[in-house]
């Protein structure tokens, strides 16, 4: 198998470029000036790994976020860096060709190629609700899975079940670590993942031959360890207590902070106010729409987009926690009152303080 | 243990200790701080005008929880401390005898008391069953909850690494995610206001028609039966 750099050099890349794509790499990942001769090292003789790209129950915005890579360009991740064997959407091959190539690299290269999942399995009715080649999505799945090195999750469908695992989820769509549960699996959620943040996690899995470190839940900490609140450029004005109110109203305008119209960037943790989308160009907040946290599990089910404090919907009464607190407040105080009464009530109609038993009062015996 | 003699004095125990009293103070003040700058947080004020530069609103305002945070959680940890060498009534708040017949028997009365079915019971120096069970399982049961989930939200803006993070981060993906834990502790600060609803009728009320002193008590020390 050609090493990177091999194909690199037959593309027609000079070293010269290639030597700088090396260390935009490491800058990219967070990794310091002496890790770009690594990353070189690696790519001139590591052979290329092979990735498969499985599509589940899925919209293919996890897809389409990945051809729009800027650095580096998806064309270099896909044709130079990883040999992507097997991917249904960008595939020239189609049919019993298409799912012949699936087997031929899993035994091939069994236990060394990397699965890439876009979507989730359905379990409900067998999991007729997603057919692939004839059978179930699970199926090819489960049986992919099996000898994978590693698996990354593109996405909140593989993540952590995104819309179709909405309630009340007809399907069982589930996430994958529902369905595979003996092998790594880096979580990449958003709906979708940016860009960059999924070329750069095949690029360092394949420059150093590990998963990158990960946080408790799965992602990888380079690019989920901080909420959108934590780097956003409106922190200033949530910080001055500069809220905009209600849309188009003059703060908004100005740019102020999203929070009291139900920005989701405190909640949320995801690249989008450092990387930011579309070649850096911009992220939501940026374009005056508050973040709908759609890299956070279940963010479907967490009530209105223009809220940020969820609601809470259970005995079939939608509401949020201080509408809860409030009624509960007020039923308390009502109640209070009302005993408080009662009670004035008997010591009027005694006369008296209530005195029953000239006892005097017990401790308890330790 | 001081069995309340018959003079003619009123009989009184000792019950509250000099720390025991600061903590609560300490801790009620604490809990207004949180409590008011917690909703504020969720709530945010009215739109400050001008240049962000020239405030800090939102802040300060999480300064200060997160200040009384700090204050309320190492009280509760002092309050805990002193149920190890303090009185036998400082230990009241860290359990239930749930298995004691005489607990229930006692709670029982005290329920039909409380909604006027029954007579007054025997009183008692240490807290009645009824306010055991609402001190360890509303109060304290939530306190604690707050202060985990408070600083697993605390640990989000300590960033990653850091202590806060490292030690309470658990939290979150035990929870769902950052989001779920938001709402709880939100809930949970009300949960705490309608105990403390409950906590100041029962002792006005008991001070007022009862026949302990119950509100002194919390200054002086000295619980006082009434004859």
């Amino acid at each position: 198998m050609e090493t990177f750099y091999e194909v690199m050099r037959r593309q027609g890349i000079s070293r010269r470029s290639f030597l700088k794509f090396c260390s935009l790499t490491a800058t990219s990942l967070g990794l310091g000036p002496a890790f770009m001769p690594k990353i070189a090292w690696a790519m001139e003789n590591k052979p290329r790994t092979p990735v498969l790209w499985l599509h589940g129950l899925e919209c293919t915005c996890c897809s389409e976020s990945f051809i729009r890579s800027a650095h580096p360009l998806a064309k270099d991740v896909v044709l130079s860096m990883i040999s992507l064997d097997y991917d249904d959407t960008l595939m020239a091959a189609a049919g019993h060709q298409a799912e012949a190539i699936l087997d031929e690299v899993m035994t091939k290269y069994k236990g060394n190629y990397i699965l890439a999942v876009e979507g989730n399995p359905p379990l409900n009715q067998d999991g007729m609700s997603c057919i692939i080649g004839g059978k179930p999505f699970v199926e090819q799945l489960k049986r992919v899975s099996r000898d994978a090195k590693a698996i990354i999750s593109w996405g909140s469908c593989a993540s952590w079940g995104c819309v179709q695992a909405a309630k009340p989820n007809p399907t069982q769509a589930v996430p994958i670590h529902k369905v595979i549960t003996d092998k790594p699996i880096i979580k990449v959620p958003g709906c979708p993942p940016i860009a960059e943040v999924m070329t750069g996690v095949i690029t360092y899995m394949l420059t150093f031959d590990r998963i990158p470190e990960l946080d408790r839940q799965g992602r990888p900490k380079m690019f989920y360890s901080q909420r959108i609140h934590d780097k956003c450029y409106r922190r200033p004005n949530f910080d001055a207590g500069q809220f905009v109110e209600s849309w188009d109203d003059d703060a908004a305008r100005k740019g102020y902070c999203l929070y009291k119209v139900g920005c989701k960037g405190p909640t949320t943790y995801n690249a989008c106010s450092t990387v930011r989308w579309n070649g850096g160009t911009s992220f939501p907040i940026q374009s005056g729409h508050g973040c709908i946290g759609c890299s956070e599990e279940g963010f479907w089910d967490k009530g209105s987009f223009y809220q940020h404090l969820s609601g809470i919907n259970q005995f079939g009464v939608e509401a949020n926690a201080d509408e809860i607190g409030l009624v509960a407040g007020v039923t308390v105080g009502a109640a209070i009152t009302a005993h408080a009464a009662v009670t004035a009530l008997k010591r009027a109609s005694n006369g008296k303080a209530p005195t029953t038993s000239p006892d005097a009062p017990a401790t308890r015996q330790e | 243990m001081t069995q309340p003699t018959q003079s003619p004095l009123d009989a009184s125990e000792y019950v509250y200790e000099a720390p025991v009293r600061l903590w609560h103070w300490i801790n009620a003040a604490c809990i207004v701080v949180l409590a008011i700058t917690g909703y504020l947080i969720g709530s945010p004020l009215a739109t400050q005008p001008g240049e962000a530069s020239d405030h800090f609103v939102m802040g300060y305002i999480r300064f200060a929880h997160f200040s009384a945070a700090y204050i309320f959680t190492i009280a509760m940890i002092g309050r805990a401390y002193w149920a190890l060498v303090g009185n036998h009534h400082a230990r009241e708040l860290f359990s239930v005898p749930l298995t004691s017949k005489v607990y229930w028997t006692d709670m029982l009365a005290w329920v039909r008391y409380y909604l006027f079915i029954g007579p007054t019971p025997k009183p008692m120096f240490g807290h009645n069953p009824l306010s055991r069970f609402a001190m360890f399982f509303i109060f304290l049961l939530s306190s604690l909850f707050m202060i985990l989930t408070g600083f697993a939200l605390y640990g989000e803006g300590a960033q990653m690494g850091s202590w806060q993070e490292r030690t309470f981060g658990w939290v979150l993906p035990l929870l769902g995610q950052s989001n779920n834990v938001h709402v709880l502790h939100h809930l949970g600060m009300w949960v705490i206001v309608l105990f403390v609803m409950f906590h100041i009728y029962a002792a006005v009320r008991e001070e007022i028609n009862g026949r302990l002193s119950l509100v002194g008590a919390m200054i002086s020390g000295y619980k006082t039966f009434k004859k």
